[in-house]
């Protein structure tokens, strides 16, 4: 059961964002982290891994600037290697275009299951897994609370606004996963010297055969054209509760009629 | 690129087009010239009258999907649709599951970038421009597309308002069959739907959401209790609902619901950024936190710093002795 995870290094979330005030790109400048939403992706397929009791897991990730830290996290969680496309031709790529260097990478890697986490915590965009399942002519779940793989095949709980559906798949197949799937285990200190040493394998766009015209900024074939401040809410009164606070809650329901 | 015509896609729930997707074409309609729905499964002629009063004028049909999740085989049939001419200058999508899934595999089917998170849309010189709230909100970023269109556009719920315009029903025209490949693999096997009382929590004028504040799961009843109170619905940050205390159904924020209730009660919630996304536009906000820092009090119009385990129990006994 070979699995590769398609994770993200992004800047540390709890530092104050800031966008290029040319490009308008998210500054992804300074240390890049894993992204915790893919810490779910990279403990499911360990698991899954583990359970059927041969296979590896394989990590996916783009940068534009040979960045590795995030991934040493996760091989450091368990996973074999690595496969990096790094390519300067890759700032300012589009969710459409990261899609189509991932699943050049991925090929290469011919895994039974791709996992990734639904969005990712800087771009949000929640578009790139569908995109690379089409590219490479796969099925895709999104929103899995639970994967499972029996048989040979993919059977997973998807999140639906009403509840949740039951979903079989034939593998190779694409799954998103949600945070509440799996508890991400912490890396041991073995593991984290492990990881030192696995392999990564960098890549530039080239070797994967794609052209620049398709990536960056230029394939992205969409701009931002201005970025500026929302309205703000006038702000609001504050209370410290001393015990009473209740009422003056109670008092503003019934200002607004809701009681 | 001019705009005359615009898809919407125009998903289905209890046999009725869902709010957003009403939404979508009615903004289209202010738009565009011609507003097209494409929908999907069974119910599609009984949903012609609806989508027509909101201006829709002709509904392209897919049909039944034999139990496939529609990503796949509803991109498919509008690529299908596309090619076979007379095609859109822009598509709209709901910010639904199913949506995000059909938007982005049609995107690498026919090539085209697709934007996402778009609470505005407006007609320009040059096409369609957007607008994305970014940042919590605290940033709106205005965006477009470079290039031959379609325009594929992921629209997040209450953008816009739902308005009929009197149009009669839409056409029902099938949209051409499309072979079903190894894309179309995964099928629905059994619908789990959670039970529900009170009003939905899209839909609700009072929303009580608790968060991590709450302490512990058993907590929670506190909110449900206070929403029932209030004839509100109950809703949740992201982090309780991935520490399992409630069903992700009761989410709000950016993967979550968007919610513009009259009153938004935060308790114990934070307010980080992906929650705000979800409940910034409610009408007044009401915020409990011990925290007199916690970013929830930037947007509420009345924040009470305490303790929720302190501060609910007497709201509800204050609530209940009023009878």
């Amino acid at each position: 059961m070979n699995v590769v995870v398609c994770v993200k290094q992004i800047p540390d979330p709890a530092a104050p964002p800031s966008l290029d005030p040319g490009t308008h790109n998210l500054i992804r400048a300074g240390k890049l982290i894993l992204d915790d939403s893919d810490a779910y992706g990279v403990e499911m397929a360990l698991q899954l891994v583990d359970k059927a009791g041969e296979g590896e897991v394989t990590l996916v990730s783009m940068t534009p600037n040979g960045e590795t830290s995030g991934l040493r996290t996760a091989l450091a969680m368990g996973a074999a290697k690595a496969i990096l496309i790094s390519d300067d031709s890759l700032a300012g790529t589009d969710a459409l275009g990261t899609a189509k260097v991932l699943a050049a990478a991925i090929k290469r890697a011919e895994p039974d299951l791709i996992l990734a986490a639904t969005e990712s915590t800087d771009g949000y965009t929640g578009t790139t897994p569908v995109q690379i399942a089409e590219i490479l002519g796969l099925p895709s779940v999104t929103f899995a609370k639970k994967v499972e793989i029996d048989g040979g095949s993919l059977k997973v709980e998807r999140q639906t606004e009403a509840g949740y559906d039951e979903v079989e798949s034939p593998l190779p197949a694409l799954v998103t996963v949600t945070a509440g799937v799996v508890e991400p285990r912490y890396p041991s200190f073995k593991g984290i010297m492990a990881a030192k040493s696995k392999p990564v394998e960098t890549l530039t766009i080239a070797d994967l055969g794609i052209d620049a015209g398709q990536v960056g900024a230029i394939g992205a074939r969409q701009e931002i054209t201005d970025v500026s401040a929302s309205e703000e809410r006038a702000s609001g009164e504050i209370v410290v509760d001393e015990g009473d606070a209740h009422q003056r809650v109670i008092q503003f329901l019934e200002q607004l009629k809701v009681l | 690129m001019s705009i005359d015509k615009i898809w919407v896609l125009a998903e289905v729930a209890d046999g009725k087009p869902i709010t957003a997707s009403l939404e979508l074409i009615s903004h289209a309609k202010s738009l565009a010239g011609t507003v097209e729905a494409v929908a999907y499964g069974e119910g599609t002629s009984a949903i012609a009258g609806t989508l027509g009063e909101y201006g829709a004028t002709t509904v392209h049909d897919v049909g039944d999907l034999g139990g496939s999740l529609p990503g796949a085989p509803v991109a498919s049939a509008i690529a299908a649709a596309i090619e076979a001419g007379n095609g859109p200058d822009a598509i709209l999508f709901p910010a639904t599951y199913d949506g995000r899934d059909i938007a982005g595999r049609l995107s690498a089917k026919i090539d085209r970038p697709v934007l996402t998170n778009v609470v505005g849309l407006v007609a320009g010189d040059g096409g369609l421009t957007t607008q994305h709230a970014i940042f919590g909100g605290a940033q709106i970023a205005t965006a477009r597309f470079v290039g031959d269109g379609p325009g594929l556009f992921v629209i997040r719920a209450k953008s816009f308002p739902a308005e009929t315009s009197g149009g009669g029903p839409a056409e029902v025209v099938a949209a051409a069959a499309t072979e079903s490949g190894p894309t179309d693999g995964a099928k629905i096997v059994a619908s789990h739907v959670e039970e529900r009382t009170g009003p939905k929590l899209d839909e609700a004028s009072v929303v009580v959401s608790g968060g991590r504040g709450l302490g512990e799961k058993e907590n929670y009843a506190l909110i449900e209790e206070l929403a029932s109170l209030l004839k509100g619905a109950a809703g949740a940050s992201r982090a309780i609902v991935d520490a399992g205390w409630v069903p992700y159904s009761h989410q709000v924020g950016q993967t979550g619901k968007t919610v513009k209730p009259t009153v938004y009660m935060a308790c114990g919630i934070s307010g980080a950024t992906q929650h705000l996304v979800g409940m910034k536009n409610s009408k007044n906000i009401v915020a409990i936190n011990k925290d007199q820092d916690a970013p929830i009090f930037s947007v509420a119009d009345l924040g009470i710093v305490g303790d929720v385990h302190k501060v609910l129990p007497k709201l509800i006994e204050a609530l209940k002795a009023r009878g």
